[in-house]
């Protein structure tokens, strides 16, 4: 199958074997389970629950906040012991409310429905079933998947992105190589549920075993327009919009989605747990996560519990706090930095890479940048890194926007090569985040301008209707409507004082 | 590989440092510094000391007067690569004030005064030679002739004794030591109504294709030059429109009038050509940056070379054009921004 080559990029060094020559296997049963609220792009989850009360295993705890968002649910049996504020896996290191969950070890599940065979049923109630199931998607941006299944166009092709480009990652690959069958189930359900003409399966070509695996997996199920396409490994080659360019070409428009081109893109993980809420009515519970990283003795993937401390799974895996320089949840080139071991893993969380304090390079101070344009080369959106760094720095916001910001992906590939060392992403979210907050600011200002017009509006409307009032009134002032009334109230005054009981008044 | 980071990325590319490319660029330009050393004289090499150590001055002076952290800059090579630059722009006899002069105005006018490494639009090595070409247009014409052509040489102390004090050896004058440059010569001699032919069997200055000895500089800088683009220091889009531009403009003009117009090869080989394709229109804080547009950059520095070197009121004309083409590298930048990913063909 034809490939088609996106502009820029980088070659990383892999890591990948550290985390893959053990087995996967589940993590211990955590003491406490603590589910964020909002783990999802959207609305956060409102809860169900209250402190006390008993909760099984795949029982909700939360229920979806709106459209866009998931709900939550119990990952093992125990008690609530707390809804409020923790810290969470988020870049300010902030905290954010999270439901906590004392376990009682036993792990009681609650029953699942028998489901009937996913061709059955229409793509309605499949994507009704994956939205309680609480899925999004789980390469790591975290959309609500039901969403992406109600396309509202016809689909030509229905990509599973398996390309899991950046370094060290390897919980897709494992998903893979061990799940092949499941993944591919939950492809042909995502393919039922949008009705896709083509499935393409995208894996990078580091992963020979995984695209083994799956392509055994599909001659066994011997299903017919599903097509595997190894990609060269290049990051960030997994970009939802990057991997769409290389397997047909087609360039996802500006600020678009990848329908308005007739495409859909899930994450493999997202594809097997799609399978197992639709066949097995499990709810997303767990995923696989990748624990690796200098400071970690037995680097490995794990099934992890979702709301599980991240401090059980570094333990569980031998990690040297004593030469511990930071743990970052995902990837070296888009993740986290943790600012606190005791938060929870969060259902994109796909990744603990933990990093000793011998890795970190003594690098000389950030240079001046020199324009030599390294940054350019690799851009994968083809924007013009340095000139956006140099309008973020003198905040011309205008200027910069021309130079087209918010097509940035964030990626990373420009600080990367940068020879002067420049936090260029850094920048770019400064800049991305004073724009919105400029925009919200003058949201505001017209909606209070407008209020303040409307006011104005209403006020010389009242005026006008008062002064009307009392042009017809003047010359209508007729004496005899007058002394009437006058006449009645002192008729009403002297009915009184003849000691009729006022009852009326 | 990892660092210390606010925000993502947390991995940096381990090869890429701005000390390790400038470096790797005078790395490049060491063979032809051999070279021309060995075929000019101990000149040269007194010169490159006295370059770099007045560079090294000036840089350290501003850096305090800015009061700016004084290890990075001092250290990142950047000062050294424009005195090493400024040397190959020099004759190997000039005077120590003359190099000097040059040097100084390069870092503290043209480099510091602008804001230092990365804000300076123009390239200050051409800056620091045109200021001396401006100002002392006779001692930049006094070019010692190369190994094979002069009569005398001088060692290491008389040439030292030269350039400090303008002292020589009792029997000798400068005239003896030093002739004008190949270029020079072109220029006068078609001046005087010779033909190119004539020219260049008659001088002794010139060798089969240009100056005698250049060959072998503009040799070594242009394996220099194709190490860095294989090293992916510097793109191939400048100095490849820079020489193809003007190879075709002269052989365009050759092919009308060679008895006039120097031939192709001898535009390429003699004078800096090379140099400036390879390691001065190169220097990227002064170029354009978007690809397409280092191709126009490069292509206008070509023709310019070729109009001042045939019209023009200087023999050669490297300097000036990458000066000129400077001016223009903000616009250019401009009108070649690429079309940016999902953007349609027509936003470009």
């Amino acid at each position: 199958m034809k490939r088609w080559p996106f502009h820029g990029g980088v070659k990383l060094p892999g890591h990948k074997e550290e985390s893959t020559t053990r087995p996967v296997e589940p993590a211990p049963l955590p003491k406490r389970l603590i589910l964020p609220l909002s783990q999802h792009i959207g609305a956060p989850a409102e809860p169900v629950v209250a402190v006390g009360d008993k909760v099984l295993k795949g029982e909700v705890i939360a229920k979806a906040g709106g459209f866009v968002s998931a709900p939550v649910h119990a990952s093992s049996s125990g008690t609530v012991t707390a809804i409020g504020e923790h810290p969470v896996p988020h870049p300010s290191g902030l905290s954010a409310p999270c439901i906590t969950i004392e376990t009682d070890g036993k792990d009681r599940c609650l029953k699942h429905k028998q489901q009937t065979d996913f061709r059955q049923l229409d793509p309605a109630t499949i994507r009704e079933q994956i939205r309680e199931a609480g899925i999004v998607g789980l390469g790591g941006a975290g959309f609500p998947a039901f969403i992406k299944l109600n396309p509202g166009k016809p689909v030509n092709t229905l990509i599973l992105n398996g390309a899991e480009c950046e370094p060290y990652i390897t919980c897709d690959d494992m998903l893979m190589r061990e799940r092949a069958g499941e993944v591919l189930r939950g492809l042909l359900i995502i393919q039922h549920a949008v009705q896709a003409q083509r499935c393409i399966i995208a894996i990078e070509d580091n992963k020979p075993q995984a695209a083994h695996a799956m392509q055994h997996a599909l001659q066994r199920l011997a299903a017919d327009p599903i097509d595997i396409v190894t990609v060269p490994a290049c990051y960030p080659a997994g970009g939802e919009k990057q991997l769409i360019k290389i397997v047909t070409g087609q360039e996802v428009p500006s600020g678009g989605l990848p329908i308005q081109i007739g495409v859909v893109c899930h994450n493999v993980a997202t594809a097997a747990a799609v399978c197992r809420a639709v066949e097995h009515g499990e709810p997303l519970l767990s995923r696989y996560v990748t624990v690796t990283g200098s400071a970690v003795a037995e680097p490995r993937n794990l099934d992890v519990l979702i709301g599980t401390p991240v401090l059980e799974l570094l333990n569980h895996c031998g990690t040297d706090f004593n030469n511990l320089e930071e743990v970052i949840m995902g990837g070296p080139m888009m993740g986290i930095a943790l600012a606190d071991h005791g938060v929870p893993l969060v259902k994109t969380g796909n990744c603990l890479l933990a990093v000793s304090r011998g890795e970190i390079e003594q690098r000389p101070s950030v240079m001046p940048c020199i324009r030599c344009g390294n940054c350019a080369d690799a851009c994968p959106v083809s924007l013009l890194p340095q000139q956006l760094y140099w309008h973020a720095r003198s905040k011309d916001f205008d200027k910069i926007q021309e130079y087209d910001l918010f097509d940035c992906i964030e990626c990373g590939c420009c600080a990367y090569v940068c020879p002067s060392n420049i936090p260029l992403v850094h920048y770019y979210r400064f800049a991305k985040s004073e724009i919105r907050s400029l925009q919200e600011q003058k949201r505001r200002a017209d909606i209070a301008r407008e209020r303040h017009e409307h006011r104005e509006r209403r006020l010389a409307r009242e005026k006008a209707e008062r002064a009307a009032r009392h042009a017809r009134k003047k010359p209508g002032t007729d004496d005899k409507a007058k002394k009437a009334a006058i006449q009645a109230a002192l008729e009403r005054a002297r009915a009184s004082k003849q000691g009729a009981p006022p009852d009326d008044v | 590989m990892f660092k210390k980071s606010l925000s993502s990325p947390h991995i940096h590319h381990p090869g890429y440092s701005t000390q390790g490319m400038m470096f790797r660029v005078i790395l490049a330009l060491l063979p032809a510094a051999a070279a021309y050393a060995w075929l000019f004289g101990w000149g040269v090499v007194i010169n490159i000391l006295l370059a770099v150590t007045v560079a090294l001055a000036c840089e350290a002076a501003m850096l305090t007067v800015r009061g700016r952290p004084l290890r990075p800059a001092i250290t990142d090579g950047s000062a050294i690569l424009t005195a090493l630059l400024l040397v190959f722009a020099l004759p190997p006899l000039a005077p120590w004030w003359l190099t000097t002069i040059g040097v100084a105005f390069a870092i503290v006018v043209a480099k510091h005064l602008y804001g230092g490494l990365g804000f300076n639009p123009f390239n200050p090595a051409m800056i620091g030679y045109v200021v001396l070409l401006v100002s002392f247009p006779r001692e930049l014409t006094l070019w010692s002739l190369p190994a094979g052509l002069a009569a005398h040489t001088l060692d290491f102390g008389a040439t030292l004794s030269y350039i400090f004090s303008g002292a020589l050896p009792a029997n000798l004058s400068i005239d003896a030591l030093t002739s004008a440059t190949p270029l020079d010569v072109m220029r006068t001699q078609l001046g005087l109504g010779q033909t190119t032919g004539e020219i260049m069997t008659a001088q002794p200055v010139f060798g089969f294709v240009g100056g005698k000895g250049w060959i072998w500089i503009n040799l070594l800088l242009l394996a220099g030059g194709v190490w860095l683009i294989y090293r992916r220091l510097i793109n191939w889009h400048i100095p490849v429109a820079l020489l193809g531009s003007l190879f075709v403009i002269s052989l365009l003009f050759y092919l009308l009038d060679p008895k006039q117009s120097p031939s192709p090869l001898f535009h390429l080989f003699s004078g800096a050509a090379i140099l400036g394709a390879f390691f001065i229109a190169t220097d990227p804080v002064t170029a354009a940056t978007s690809n397409i547009g280092r191709l126009w950059y490069g292509a206008g520095i070509g023709v310019l070379i070729y109009v001042i070197r045939s019209w023009g009121g200087f023999p050669d004309g490297v300097a000036f054009a990458v000066l000129l083409m400077n001016m223009a590298a903000p616009t250019i930048d401009y009108y070649t921004k690429p079309r940016v990913f999902g953007h349609g063909k027509k936003d470009a």
